[in-house]
Order: structure tokens, then sequence, then C-alpha cells
């Protein structure tokens, strides 16, 4: 690190540091409660209580009357659904303190490069189309059609604003953030003109699909999004320094020694592969990304160092949060993720910005 | 026995329960092949969990409505089973763990549940999970009928049923051969912003006016689309049949449709024409879809068909 960093760091260290270890190690056990709560709670009242006798039914192949039913509903319903809970919410809080970092402003978040968008665009032409020209693409990947696409949709969406925005071998951040804009809006007539065509059964199952759920979870979903939980667990520590050298400028950053075209190349990405990935298991979540890295620099500060991992710690714990109450609360049906999220986190995060707005923060 | 006494034999049958502690308890092991074209050994149908609004009125009208422990939103007749079961949701956004949670031994659910991957993971399930199929049309209803009474071994009733069923698109089949030139029709589903939801080509709302004789002037569209109002004009139909909401009392939506300036100008606004019906009554295609469609053709051909033959026919409830 930098010797400009390094002076700024020093100022009042010792505090910024003792709040950031206690923010990582609040966020860490919330996230241990509430896996424990999203494993155990669920509208068939099995419990945690269980698992032993499920797994010693997994490894003996013996199954008692119940049994069959509680793998079911813990090995194949639950387990799946915390898994990609978490990854789910780390991705877009991760996704969005990079977008922040990267665009030096506060409001940014994935929907800038467009990722949301064409995961979106994607998503809604599978369902739309599913009888006529999306018919052999949801027959080649039957259940996975609707999450295929959106994966595919949301990284093409960024190579296309990438390759346009990048023509004289660098990427202007005011010019991605305009292109993005403009491509984010075509996309949303693409989507409007496919509305506008749909029945009333696939404008329905498009406004559910807006609004987020996780409860399509299944292991195969799992498996698949496992490289990108690894991809973003591998570069994410080596884009931390750029980020911090961007929080300066890029010019700044650029004098730091920092290959700021490379580090921005990255971090459009990492944050396309995991929103990309997040998006098709989830469908569109909005709040996490821009609530939660803000919520961090609140309480810690701007270093990425811990806005990163914080993020990643507390977005789990929302989604998580948020889905125990989706399914719970009109149990047995379930409510759409995005909707008990924004009720539940929205008050929360007002309540602070006005709190630290009239501390004088 | 004619159309009118069955009825009342289903609608005693409704109302006080009385032939359903004839069924056999359970129809011990039967495998159907469903309308998904799966075959699904069913054990134990002592415990139904019914999801999409046809199903649920079939299981009712062959007496078996009390071994329904759970529905979805869209199964609103009759009118308490919402209140009296328990919901798992809207068909189409279903969750795993909540089907499970309701501990039926077999689930009935139409075609059209989802999301996709929940109906995946129901159907790897223990509990046997039977598709009915959602086409609207006669060999459906028959279909679906045959196929729930096999599952809660009531075949008889189920032919009654169907029986009747079919004696009654008959009747409807004579009374439009009666109809010299058929009526220009267009079925509303909903008004939104001034703008009108119509049903075209392949939905269920024109498979129902061509059941009541008419001709759908909206079959240029697939599906259900809003159109403006200069469209509606150029439609120009005779007779406007429109969905009423069950939470309309007040005549709301009757009014919100004929102020439309489109909708007055057409034969139909200058007349009045407008018929109000139940959402799925009209459009449900469970068993009383042959009822809902002569209903809708007793007020569009008044002079063919008179009062005594819709005596004669009777009419379901609604």
């Amino acid at each position: 690190m930098t010797a400009a960093l390094r002076a700024q760091g020093r100022t009042g260290r010792d505090e910024s540091s003792a709040s950031a270890r206690l923010l990582i190690g609040g966020a860490a056990i919330g996230l241990c409660v509430a896996i424990f709560l999203s494993l155990s709670i669920g509208a068939t009242g099995i419990t945690l209580a269980s698992l032993p006798r499920v797994l010693s039914a997994m490894f003996t192949g013996r199954y008692e009357a119940d049994v069959a039913r509680e793998q079911l509903v813990l090995i194949d319903i639950r387990l799946p659904r915390m898994l990609l809970g978490m990854f789910v919410g780390a991705s877009l809080a991760v996704a969005g303190a990079m977008m922040q970092g990267m665009f030096r402003n506060p409001l940014a978040d994935p929907g800038l490069i467009g990722v949301s968008s064409g995961a979106a665009l994607a998503a809604v032409a599978t369902i739309a189309l599913g009888n006529s020209l999306a018919a052999p693409w949801i027959k080649t990947f039957g259940a996975y059609a609707l999450p295929m696409a959106a994966f595919v949709g949301g990284i093409a969406t960024t190579m296309i604003l990438v390759s346009i925005v990048s023509r004289q071998g660098q990427m202007a951040v005011s010019t991605l953030l305009l292109a993005g804009v403009a491509l984010a809006a075509l996309n949303g007539a693409l989507m409007g003109l496919i509305a506008y065509s749909s029945d009333d059964r696939e404008l329905r199952d498009l406004t559910l699909w807006m609004l987020g759920s996780l409860s399509g979870a299944s292991w195969p979903k799992v498996f698949a999004i496992i490289p990108f939980a690894l991809l973003v667990a591998l570069v994410l520590p080596r884009l931390i320094r750029g980020l911090n050298g961007l929080l300066l400028g890029e010019a700044e950053a650029f004098h730091l020694g920092i290959d700021v075209e490379r580090t921005k190349r990255a971090i459009v990405l990492v944050t396309s592969a995991a929103v990309g990935a997040a998006v098709a298991v989830s469908g569109i979540l909005g709040f996490v990304g821009i609530v939660v890295p803000h919520l961090v620099r609140l309480l810690a500060g701007p270093d990425h160092r811990i806005v990163l991992p914080a993020s990643a710690l507390m977005g789990a714990t929302l989604v998580l949060a948020a889905d125990i109450l989706a399914r719970m609360l009109l149990r047995p049906a379930e409510l759409p993720l995005g909707v008990v999220m924004a009720i539940l986190g929205a008050p929360v995060f007002l309540h602070m910005v006005v709190k630290r707005g009239m501390a004088g923060g | 026995m004619h159309a009118f006494g069955t009825r009342a034999v289903f609608a005693l049958t409704l109302l006080t329960g009385a032939t359903v502690s004839m069924l056999p308890a359970a129809a011990a092991g039967v495998t159907v092949v469903d309308g998904g074209g799966r075959s699904v050994a069913v054990g134990d149908a002592t415990r139904i969990l019914s999801i999409g609004g046809d199903v649920t009125e079939i299981l009712y009208a062959l007496g078996a409505g009390d071994r329904v422990v759970g529905v979805d939103t869209t199964s609103q007749f009759p009118p308490e089973v919402l209140k009296e079961k328990k919901s798992v949701g809207y068909m189409r956004a279903l969750s795993s763990e909540g089907v499970i949670s309701v501990g039926a031994t077999v689930v009935l659910a139409s075609e059209a549940s989802g999301p996709p991957e929940v109906v995946k993971t129901l159907k790897a399930s223990s509990v046997p999970y039977v598709e009915v199929t959602d086409k609207s049309s006669a060999e459906a209803i028959v279909s679906k009928v045959r196929l729930v009474a096999k599952i809660v071994g009531a075949e008889a009733e189920g032919e009654k049923l169907v029986q009747k069923v079919m004696d009654d698109f008959k009747v409807l089949a004579d009374w439009r051969a009666k109809v010299g030139r058929p009526l220009r029709a267009l079925f509303v589903l909903a008004v939104q912003n001034g703008r009108v939801m119509v049903g075209g080509q392949n939905t269920s709302a024109d498979a129902m006016l061509k059941l009541a004789g008419a001709k759908n002037v909206a079959d240029d569209v697939t599906g259900f689309r809003p159109l403006p109002d200069e469209a509606i004009v150029a439609l120009a139909p005779d007779v406007i049949v429109a969905m009423r909401r069950s939470s309309d009392k007040d005549g709301h939506d009757l009014s919100q449709l004929s102020e439309l300036k489109g909708v007055q100008s057409t034969p139909a606004g200058i007349a009045k024409r407008i018929i109000m019906v139940d959402g799925l009554y009209t459009l449900g295609f469970g068993p009383r879809a042959p009822a809902a469609a002569r209903d809708l053709m007793a007020k569009f051909y008044p002079e063919v068909i008179g009062p005594d033959l819709i005596g004669k026919a009777g009419s379901a409830p609604q």
C-alpha cells in the first residue's frame, strides 16, 4: 500500500480498525444465526433436530417412514435454498460495492453495466416466447432454461457494452455510465415490447420473476453457481488495492502504480459474472447492492478491505433473513423475496441514513 | 335422467355432503396416466391438495370435497373452499416446502402450475403429483373428470358427471344449429387505464364464445391482448361479454367499460348489450362450462332459445 493511503489510514486507525473488526465479527455471527434459522424454519415444521436421522438414513440406506420426507425438505429444498440465498446476497452486495467504488458514486449499482437489464430481457423473452421462438432453447435446458437465459443475457449485454465503450483501447468511466444507461433503456424497451405481446398468464409469470424469489432452488443450480462463487472469491482480494486506489481518482490511482484499465476491466467482468449468476438463480433483487455496501461504509468507512468482506457477509444475512420471512409469513404460500426485502430493509436503511445525517456525519 | 335432475342431486351433494360417505374410503392403489402423459401410482387419496380452480370444482362435484386439505387461490368454487381449506398461494408461484407442509397424500395440479423448478421438485417427492390438463375444450373437461374420478375412487360418479357434461354439450350443439347468423361477440377480460384487454384466439374466452354460438370478433389477435378504443370500434361487436371480478359488488366494472367512447359507439354499446360474467364459471372449463355456455347463449339469442328451453336446462349455481 502506498504512502498516501497509509497516511490516510493512520489518522484514527485505532478507532476505525476496532469498529471494522466489530462489524465483521458481528456480521459473521449474524450470518451463522441466519444460516441456522434458514435450515430449521419452514412450512412443514421440520427442524434441524431431524438432521441426524436423515444423515444416518442417507449413509445406511435404511429409511423409516417419515425420514424420506424430512430428507426431501432438509437436504433437497432448504439446503440448496440456503446456499443459493447466501450466494445471491453476497454476490449482489459485493457487486454493488465494486460498482460504487469504480464509478465513485454511492448510487451506482450493477444495473449500470447492463448486466441486470440484459438478464431480465433474456428471462422475459424466455418466459413470453416459450411456445414459439424460444421453444428449442426450453426443450434443451428444461426447467433450467430461464436461469441459463438470464445468465447468458446478463453477461452478453455487459460484453457488448464493454466492447462499445473501449474502442479506443481504454474504458472511460463516464462513457461507460452513459452507454450503460442507453443500453439499459434499449433493453427496457425490448422487454416492454415482449410484455406487450404476451398473454395474461405470461405477464403474471414476468411480474413474479421480476419480484425475485428463491423458490426454484435446487442442487443443479447450486453446482452451476460454484464456479462463479470461486471466481469471485479468488479475484476479489486482488481487486481491493485497485478499488482503494480508484477511490482517490483514476489519475491518482495510476500514479500509485495501479493498472487502472486492467482493474476496471476485472471489476466489470467479476461483477457481471456474479450478478448474472445471482439474477439467474433468484430473479431481480434490486435492494441489496445499494443498501448493504452503504450500511457498511456508514459503520466502518470506505476501505475496501473491510467493505468487500463485510458487504458479502451482510448481503448474505439480509437475503437469508428476508427469505425466511418470505416463506413463513403466508405459509404454506410464499411472498416474493424482493418485496419482503424492501419492506424489511428500506425503513432500517432510512433510519440509519437520517440518524447519521442528524449526527452531522 | 335429464340434466336438471342430475344437477339437483349435485346441488344436494354440495349442500349436505350426503353422498360423501357412500364413496369408498380410499381407492387402494390406482395407477393413472396424467395430463402430462406420466404414469403416476396413487396409493391413498384421502388427503388431497388441489391446485387449479377447475380441479377443485371437479373434486367437489364428485363429492370428494371433504378429502381436500389444501387448495390454491384460483379455487374459488364452491365459494367456501378458500375460507375452509389451507391455501398454498397462487398456482403459478408455488413453494416446494409449502406444498409439502400441507401433508397431502396426493397432489392434483393443473398443468398451468409453476414455477417449473418447484413442479420438478414436487414430481420427484414421494407424494404422488398428478398433472391435470388445462386445455379449454369439451374433451379436456371429460378427461379431467375421468382422471380425478379414478384417483378418488368415484368412477361411477365420474361417469355420471361425464354423461351430464356431454349431454349438456349436446344440448348446446342443438341450440347452435338453430342459430341462423352468429352474433359478433367480444370478450373483455379487464379494463385498465381505458385500454380494454380482449380475448383473442387460443384463449378460454374464444372457446367459450364459440361454444355459445357466437363469432369471436377478436380472433385476429392471439391470447389476451390490450386493444385501443379505435380497434374496438373497428371490430364492431354486436355483444360484449366482460369478466366481473369477484370483488366487484357495485357494478363498477360494467360502468367502467360502458363509459369508454370506443365501446359506446359499437353496435353492442348502442344496444347496451354488455353481459357481465363470473371469471371461473365462464373461463374455468370445469364441469360447469356447458352451463356457462348455455347461460351466455340464452342471453345472446333470446329469440331462438325461448324461456321454455332455458327452464328445461336449468342453470348451474354460479
